[in-house]
C-alpha cells in the first residue's frame, strides 16, 4: 500500500491536472462559440451555390462538352482523399474519427485495385494516416493560422485544381467532420471532383423554368468559373465545419477529463484519510498496551 | 408603391443582406444590369463594382463587391460574391491595397490570358476609385 506521502503527492497532481483540463475545456468553450458561429455563417453560401449549380448542371448533364469538372475524366482509376483534421490533439475521437474513415475508404479503394493519394489538412491527420498509408500521402498543408480566411483555402483549392488539370487523379473526396451540435460531430466524406449534386426529380419538374434561363456571358463558361468556385467554397466550408467539430469535441473530452479527475481525487482522499485514521488507531493501540504491560 | 422581390447577398464568410426591395443593380461582367419584380431568369458572372438594392421602405443599401455571380430566378435575386464589404466601410485606402494586388498579378500573370484579367480586374478597380 501507497504510503501517505505518496497518496498526498497524488492528490497534489491529479488535482493540477484537473485545473488544466477545466483551463482547456473553457477555452474550448469560448473558441466554439466562434467557430460555431463562422461555420453557420458559411452556410447560406454554400448552400446558395449548390442551388444554382443544381440548376446549370440539370441543363449540362449528359452532354458530351460538360466540363471535365462535372463530368470527370472518364476513368475512376487514380483517387485523391483530402482528409482535413485539427493541428492539435487532446480533442478526444474527433481526429481518430476522421483518419478512420479516411483509411477504411482508401484501404477498401486499395482492395479495388485503385490507385490512391492522400493529401492531408492538418498536422493530425498526417500523423495518424503515415504510420499504415505513409506511401500514399503526396502534400501534407499545415493550416497554422488562427483565423481561416477565404484566400487560404482558395489556395488549396487551386493546387488541388492544377493537379486535376495535370490529371494526376480522377475522384477526388473531402474527408472532414460535420458539426452537428456540440456533443456529436460527424465524420463525413463528399466526393467534390467530379461534382455531385442532389437535386431531386421534383424539384427539377417544379422548377422547369431552368431551360428558359439566360446566361451570360454563356453557360459554358459560367459553368467554368463556377465548378472551381465551388470546389474551393465546399473546401472553406468543411474546414470551417471542422474547426466547429474540433473545439466541440476538445470540449466534451476535457468536461470529461475534468469530472474523471474530480472523481479520482474524491477516492484518493478517501483513502488517505481512511489511512491516516488507521495508523492513528495503530500508534493509539500501542501506547495503550504498551501502558497495559506496565 | 412598386413590386418588391427577395434580394441576398451572401459572401463566404456571411449573410449580408436579405430584404425585400424594389430594385437592385448588379455589376455583371458584361455590363451592369438593374433587375425590377419579375424579371426573367438570368444569371451572370460579376466583375468588381457596387452591387446596389432598394429596399422596400426606399432604403439604399451599398455595397463593394469582388467577383462572384448574380442569381436571377423566380424567387428573388441571390447575389454570390467572392467578397463583399458595404460601401460606408469602404475608402480609398483599401482601394489603393486593392489596386496594387492587382498590379502584382497583372506583374505575375503566366499568359496573355490570365494578363488579359488581371488587367481588366486592375482597370475596374481604377475605374472605382474614380468614382469614389
Amino acid at each position: 500500500m501507497a504510503s501517505l506521502k505518496d497518496l498526498k503527492n497524488r492528490i497534489a497532481s491529479v488535482k493540477a491536472t484537473q485545473k488544466i483540463t477545466k483551463a482547456m475545456q473553457m477555452v474550448a468553450a469560448a473558441k466554439l462559440r466562434r467557430a460555431q458561429e463562422a461555420a453557420e455563417a458559411s452556410r447560406p453560401y454554400a448552400e446558395r451555390m449548390g442551388t444554382v449549380l443544381g440548376n446549370l448542371a440539370a441543363g449540362v448533364q449528359g452532354r458530351d462538352d460538360a466540363p471535365k469538372l462535372m463530368a470527370g475524366t472518364g476513368k475512376e482509376q487514380v483517387h485523391l482523399l483530402l482528409v482535413c483534421t485539427a493541428e492539435r490533439g487532446l480533442c478526444g475521437g474527433f481526429n481518430s474519427s476522421i483518419a478512420k474513415l479516411a483509411r477504411e475508404h482508401a484501404k477498401k479503394l486499395i482492395a479495388e485495385g485503385k490507385t490512391v493519394q492522400i493529401v492531408t489538412i492538418g498536422r493530425k491527420g498526417f500523423d495518424a494516416l503515415k504510420r499504415d498509408l505513409g506511401q500514399h500521402i503526396v502534400e501534407k498543408i499545415e493550416l497554422t493560422e488562427k483565423k481561416i480566411e477565404f484566400g487560404r483555402i482558395k489556395q488549396i483549392a487551386d493546387q488541388i485544381l492544377t493537379m486535376f488539370e495535370e490529371e494526376k487523379f480522377d475522384v477526388c473526396t473531402l474527408f472532414y467532420s460535420r458539426f452537428q451540435s456540440v456533443i456529436s460531430q460527424v465524420p463525413t466524406a463528399s466526393q467534390i471532383i467530379p461534382a455531385t449534386f442532389d437535386v431531386e426529380d421534383d424539384d427539377k419538374a417544379a422548377s422547369g423554368a431552368t431551360a428558359l434561363y439566360d446566361y451570360e456571358p454563356g453557360e459554358q463558361e459560367i459553368l467554368e468559373t463556377l465548378l472551381p468556385r465551388n470546389i474551393s467554397v465546399q473546401i472553406y466550408s468543411a474546414i470551417l465545419e471542422n474547426a466547429a467539430s474540433e473545439q466541440g469535441a476538445r470540449m466534451t473530452a476535457m468536461d470529461n477529463a475534468t469530472r474523471n479527475a474530480g472523481e479520482m481525487i474524491d477516492k484518493l482522499t478517501l483513502s488517505y484519510n481512511r489511512q491516516r485514521q488507521a495508523q492513528i488507531t495503530k500508534e493509539l493501540i500501542e501506547i495503550i498496551s504498551g501502558a497495559e504491560a506496565l | 408603391m412598386a413590386d418588391t422581390f427577395q434580394f441576398e447577398l451572401v459572401s463566404p464568410d456571411q449573410l449580408l443582406l436579405s430584404e425585400a426591395v424594389t430594385a437592385a443593380v448588379v455589376p455583371g461582367t458584361e455590363g451592369e444590369f438593374g433587375v425590377g419584380a419579375g424579371h426573367s431568369p438570368f444569371l451572370s458572372t460579376m466583375r468588381p463594382g457596387v452591387v446596389r438594392a432598394t429596399g422596400a421602405n426606399g432604403d439604399q443599401h451599398e455595397y463593394f463587391v469582388r467577383g462572384g455571380f448574380a442569381d436571377v430566378s423566380q424567387s428573388g435575386v441571390t447575389v454570390l460574391a467572392e467578397q463583399a464589404i458595404p460601401m460606408s466601410e469602404i475608402n480609398a485606402a483599401y482601394l489603393d491595397q486593392q489596386i496594387q494586388n492587382a498590379e502584382e498579378d497583372v506583374a505575375d500573370a503566366r499568359d496573355d490570358i490570365e494578363r488579359q484579367q488581371a488587367e481588366l480586374v486592375l482597370s475596374q478597380l481604377q475605374e472605382i476609385k474614380a468614382a469614389l
